[in-house]
């Protein structure tokens, strides 16, 4: 017997049904079609399949679809606003701070919700606080950098 | 007919090359737009598992798939069965020549499986938990045989065998009993004897690598769709769609025509995307089913099952004269091939000395098969292990000649018209321009603390350019639409709509690039070698001046003059010499406009085997700090010095240096394959097969060198492979430096390091730092 | 497989009681649903507790702090109490994983998944702290030392779970630290684990100690010896010294593939020393 879940992604109802053992990120790429939130591992030690729950970060593949009920969910199809992208996807296109971008989306949720919490980061923190990110192209000196270059730019510095 | 292409013009003239435009394709990867393999879905589809061996060597008994097809939901399952049995031709499939017996029989088990995780069957249901069910139904009866994991021991003459046909090559006569050992080669340059016996000193290393994954962090992943008449269309994150095309048609048994391939976006391929695995089992569940059939493998299913590059023991011999000059270079090199022939051993040869000009040249190499997966293509396939052995004798040369390490690699430096060991003599390559530029940078002048180490490598890689088709053509309202055949694995679209519109003197945004689908260009080889930028930049430079021939044709027409006498400039057509002034300008966009009244749609199609790829030199300057009581190795500061010819966009060749040095780290400090005595992988999982981290690196510098290929039109080299060569040697030489030790095994993880340390602590080591 | 959200701890117990296959309880999920994923186990009943309120709180209590099972790495770590006077335990939940795993991860589901390199149990057995439990019989408690047996292994019933842990109010002068060793700079499984927690007199003198190794036995250690080996000093070279060689002596680990049995008796030793200089900082700062 399948679960009826409802919640809120980026802002709008959205409801499915899922089997117990489905997570977050299978509802989201296979009951909802929402493909911008990636598999990569699917046992939480990449970070590519990163949303934020209730402004919380976390991975998606480590959550059950079935405890989303209620839940406020925020992937990256969620991040610009209509045409206008967040300053960090505009900063990352501007820094070259993604090759294949199959790891980006993660990124990006993942340093949005840094610069929520600390909109002064140093180049330590922002690395510790992306160390569950994983990328192979970029060696991770332009995300580094496009974190760091977003953060000035949003506190006006 | 290509015509020569070269002469790339001197640089500061230009508008559009050099500069970082943001790329055409990027807003939909930072939205989650962007479409990878895994990203599609076709109504009607069917998930499609892989059932895969739990032993790493046996005969396949019996296969029972009746309880499996019974199960409700299930629509096909395929066996080795039903696929065409192979000739064992070789192909050509990226810098790697393919036999097609082995790609058949490591895509689907036939007779043995060779390795843990083999796949043997594939079952095609209605959904995944559906799929899972059958797979377990699934009854196989295996004969366990002996297993063999490491190529030294592969090699014994009781090793088990895994193939009974293997008769190594190239050794004459042929040895009359079956080995391990497929093949054998030897390039030479020289008098090797008489070499060493000129040095006046002789160091002899032997150093071991394990084999690393590419790592890649999409998992592979394709959507096959085939009708009952076999018209085949697959979509697949690939490096090379017509290569799968190809080598798909060939184990099905149809026509290349009957399949059409449509390259997804790619999540990091390195190599690793050039081969096929679930693409053939896709269509073959696809036409027995009916229906689509999607397929992923998981993250564990690609660690444990799909090509890692191969680990390698290297014996390394250079000699030297006591004022630095390389007198002879030997290099003896076991690789490890994986369940079938096939390691990039000869490749590992051919670069092992390439930086340096040396008379006397000796490389033998040996390829050895076990029961661990083939390995596939990775970046700069054979040149990491090879020139990691050898950049760490060129170091401890210098030390033991007391020569700063630069200028002893200045002093034996490659350059142009340098004969090398494998063939070829070289045209214009920046060693020792990168050299230069090493010894110029601040990171080279910057003292070290305490426990810190400092070292320098250098790397080679060849590159290659091959066959490519690229169409472009000029739109209606003068916009232009440019359609390549390699993949983009990382910015090569913005450097393709930077040549074109460098070409065509018009606004860089006007310019739209996709990658084709097989249907829609002519052959095209992989991205891979490479080669993309440089041979789809040839191509399309090709396309754009054909399109400007034929605006200016248009417009001659128009005037009524002679085509020679028109000329283009910036987009703008003029009458030319004596006839200047005569008309006023006119646009390549008016000309567009024109076209269906002129003579009908203007198009560029170029189709090359693009000639003249130049191989790329680079330097990685590094220093560590090691933990005395860990022996653990953080790299603290990092610069890459490399020679791309020309830097179409200098953010993207940056950022080859950048990844290239990150897996370097990686393949340095903690990434291998842990396998049990069970001959099963212990770490298939990110957690355990340690890639670098954000917080494992430091910011990692950049110098891009330009000595321009003169057989390009922008002087283009290709960046991506000689960015992981380096790192290896440059990082065992600045752990040499810090603490006075010398290793040879990678990877230089904690517990070796610490090992190695105490070892030379209990001995009173003379040269020990710490 | 089952999903149940119980808004009580009666409902739970009930709950596991009176499954009849493999019932688990699931508070992060971030061990459980990757042993999921990859066949480990396949559970028949999963008991979300995190609908229940005793395993969500942080309270005050008799000087020290009671903390949910079910409290999340992240949370504890924004809870400024907590961090000043725990710092030990905080830091060793928040070493779990990466910055998305301890947004789930707890410290109940991290003690009780049965791993001898836990990153958040040597704080916490350092620390003293004691897990309340609750089951068919009501509820009991046990020292965190005691819960895990070996590995996987746990003195808790299937019908059981931990509601809470207690952190005893604490002594001034008291200071306390985690440290690991790993490969990496993040995201790897300990290979050697240390949590000491110290407090000192108005002197500087060491007058409690307690050391707890991970990673180098079949559960976490708690090496009386190495306490004893710092009692009275301020932690000078000889004390050190006693605390590395006691470190080393208690280890009883395995081959496996994150370290062998000689590397984690030696960084035992260099990891005890450094968790302890950290330690004896903190504490002559409060």
């Amino acid at each position: 017997m399948k679960h009826h879940i409802s919640f809120t992604l980026n802002g709008d109802p959205v409801e499915a049904l899922c089997d117990t053992d489905q997570t977050l990120l299978d509802v989201l790429r296979d009951e909802l079609d929402m493909t911008g939130t990636k598999e990569g591992c699917a046992t939480g030690d990449c970070g590519a399949c990163s949303v934020s729950v209730d402004g919380r970060l976390v991975c998606s593949c480590l959550m059950l679809g079935v405890e989303m009920n209620g839940k406020k969910v925020e992937s990256i199809e969620g991040m610009a606003d209509g045409d206008k992208l967040h300053p960090l996807q505009q900063k990352f296109l501007e820094h070259a701070a993604l090759q294949c971008g199959i790891c980006t989306p993660g990124v990006l949720i993942a340093a949005k919700s840094l610069l929520e919490r600390n909109p002064d980061p140093t180049e330590t923190e922002v690395r510790y606080w992306l160390a569950g990110n994983l990328c192979r192209c970029t060696g991770y000196d332009k995300i580094i950098r496009a974190v760091l270059a977003t953060a000035a730019d949003m506190r006006g510095a | 007919m290509q015509e020569k292409v070269g002469n790339p013009p001197k640089d500061g003239d230009f508008k559009w090359v050099g500069t970082n435009a943001i790329r055409p394709d990027g807003v939909e990867k930072v939205t989650g737009q962007a479409r990878y393999g895994a990203d599609l879905n076709m109504a009607g589809q069917l998930t499609g598992l892989v059932l895969r061996s739990p032993h790493p060597h046996a005969r396949i008994v019996k296969i029972d798939t009746s309880k499996a097809e019974a199960l409700a939901g299930v629509k096909a399952i395929i066996t080795s069965d039903d696929f065409e049995e192979q000739d064992p031709t070789l192909a050509a499939a990226g810098e790697m020549m393919v036999n097609y017996l082995d790609v058949s029989r490591n895509v689907i088990a036939c007779d043995k499986v060779l390795y843990e995780g083999h796949a043997l069957a594939a079952v095609a249901a209605t959904s995944k938990s559906i799929a899972k069910k059958a797979l377990k139904l699934i009854e196989v009866e295996y004969e366990l045989l002996p297993h063999v994991i490491d190529p030294v021991e592969a090699m014994q003459a009781d090793a088990p065998i895994l193939h009974e046909d293997m008769i190594t090559a190239g050794v004459n006569p042929p040895p009359e009993k079956p080995s391990n050992i497929s093949k054998q080669m030897e390039f030479a340059l020289g008098d090797i004897d008489k070499g060493f016996a000129d040095a006046d000193l002789i160091i002899e290393r032997e150093f071991k690598t394990q084999p690393v994954h590419q790592g890649y962090i999409e998992p592979h992943a394709c959507l096959a769709n085939v009708t009952a008449d076999n018209q085949a269309e697959l979509w697949v994150t690939t490096q090379g769609h017509w290569i799968v095309r190809a080598h798909c048609a060939r184990l099905l048994g149809w026509d290349i025509s009957k399949v059409r391939v449509t390259s997804s976006e790619i999540g990091g391929g390195f190599g690793g995307k050039t081969v096929v695995y679930l693409e053939p089992l896709a269509l073959a569940l696809s036409k027995k089913s009916g229906r689509p059939v999607k397929m992923t493998m998981s993250r564990e299913d690609t660690i444990r099952a799909t090509g890692p590059t191969s680990g390698a023991v290297v014996k390394v011999k250079i000699g030297a004269s006591k004022d630095g000059r390389i007198t002879a270079g030997q290099a003896d090199m076991i690789y490890q091939a994986g369940a079938f022939q096939g390691s990039p051993v000869a490749q590992g040869a051919m670069t092992a000395f390439a930086p340096y000009e040396l008379d006397n040249v000796k490389v033998t190499g040996l390829d050895v098969v076990s029961n661990r997966p083939k390995v596939a293509a990775y970046r700069a396939p054979g040149a990491p292990i090879s020139e990691y052995a050898v950049e760490c004798v060129i170091d401890e040369i210098a030390g033991k000649l007391g020569i700063d390490p630069i200028d002893l690699r200045l002093k034996n430096a490659a350059k142009e018209g340098t004969q090398t060991a494998y063939g070829p003599k070289l045209g214009p390559i920046g060693m020792i321009e990168t050299l230069e530029a090493t010894q110029a940078t601040e990171h080279y002048k910057t003292p070290l603390g305490p426990n810190q180490g400092r070292g320098v490598a250098s790397g080679f890689w060849y590159n290659i350019g091959g066959q490519t088709t690229v169409m472009m053509a000029l739109n209606e309202d003068g916009s232009f639409n440019l359609t390549i055949g390699t993949p983009d694995i990382g910015g090569l679209r913005a450097s393709m709509a930077l040549m074109a519109a460098e070409e065509l003197g018009v606004d860089y945004k006007s310019i739209r690039p996709i990658i084709g689908d097989t249907q829609q260009l002519g052959y095209n080889f992989l991205t891979g070698g490479s080669r993309a930028c440089f041979s789809s930049g040839m191509a399309t430079v090709e396309a754009a001046r054909e399109i400007i021939q034929e605006a200016c044709s248009r417009a001659a027409k128009l005037w009524e003059l002679p085509e020679e006498a028109v000329d283009y400039k910036d987009g703008w057509i003029r009458p030319a010499g004596d006839n200047a002034g005569a008309h006023e300008p006119i646009s390549i966009a008016e000309i567009g406009r024109m076209a269906g009244k002129t003579g009908g749609a203007i198009i560029g199609n170029a189709k090359i085997n693009a000639q003249g790829a130049a191989p790329s030199l680079g330097q990685h300057l590094v220093d560590v700090e090691v933990d005395p009581e860990t022996g653990k190795v953080s790299v603290i500061r990092y610069t890459v010095i490399q020679d791309a010819g020309r830097a179409i966009h200098p953010a993207y060749v940056e950022g080859q240096y950048q990844g290239g040095a990150a897996q370097g780290i990686g393949w340095a400090l903690n990434e291998e394959y842990i396998y049990g005595d069970d001959g099963k992988l212990q770490n298939a999982s990110f957690l355990d097969y340690r890639i670098p981290v954000a917080s494992d690196l430091p910011m990692i510098d950049t110098v891009i060198v330009e000595v321009p290929n003169p057989n390009h039109p922008y002087g283009v080299r290709g960046v991506g492979e000689t960015a992981i060569v380096p790192p290896m040697g440059a990082i065992a030489n600045a752990v040499a430096d810090a603490t006075g030790v010398r290793f040879s095994e990678l990877p230089m993880s904690p517990p070796k390091v610490l090992k190695q340390l105490d070892l030379a602590r209990a001995a009173n080591d003379a040269d020990l730092k710490m | 497989m089952k999903y149940e959200a119980p808004q009580t701890l009666d409902a739970a117990v009930r709950l596991l009681a009176s499954e009849s296959g493999q019932a688990k309880v699931l508070a992060g999920g971030t061990d459980l649903l990757v042993q999921i994923k990859t066949d480990v186990i396949e559970p028949d009943l999963l008991v979300d507790i995190k609908g229940i309120g005793e395993v969500r709180q942080i309270t005050e209590e008799n000087g020290g702090f009671r903390i949910g099972a079910a409290v999340t790495g992240a949370e504890l770590e924004e809870n400024a109490a907590l961090v000043n006077t725990w710092p030990g335990v905080i830091e060793g939940a928040n070493l779990i994983g990466s910055t998305q795993v301890q947004g789930r991860a707890t410290m109940g589901g991290n003690l009780c998944n049965g791993s001898p390199a836990a990153d958040s149990v040597p704080g916490l057995i350092a620390a003293g702290a004691t897990a309340t439990i609750v089951g068919p019989g009501g509820t009991r408690e046990l020292p965190v030392e005691d819960i895990m047996l070996a590995p996987r292994k746990l003195a808790i019933a299937k019908d059981e779970f931990i509601v809470s842990f207690y952190l005893p109010a604490r002594p001034a002068h008291s200071g306390d630290a985690y440290l690991r060793f790993i490969p990496r700079t993040e995201m790897d499984i300990a290979v050697v684990g240390a949590g000491v927690n110290l407090t000192l007199d108005e002197a500087g003198k060491i007058t409690a100690a307690r050391v707890v190794l991970g990673a180098v036995a079949p559960r976490p250690l708690l090496v009386p010896e190495a306490g004893e080996a710092l009692i009275g000093s301020t932690l000078d070279e000889a004390a050190l010294g006693k605390l590395a060689t006691a470190a080393s002596a208690a280890c009883n680990p395995i081959d496996d593939k994150r370290g062998t049995i000689e590397y984690r008796t030696k960084v035992a030793a260099v990891i005890a020393r450094r968790t302890a200089e950290i330690a004896y900082q903190r504490a002559r700062s409060n």
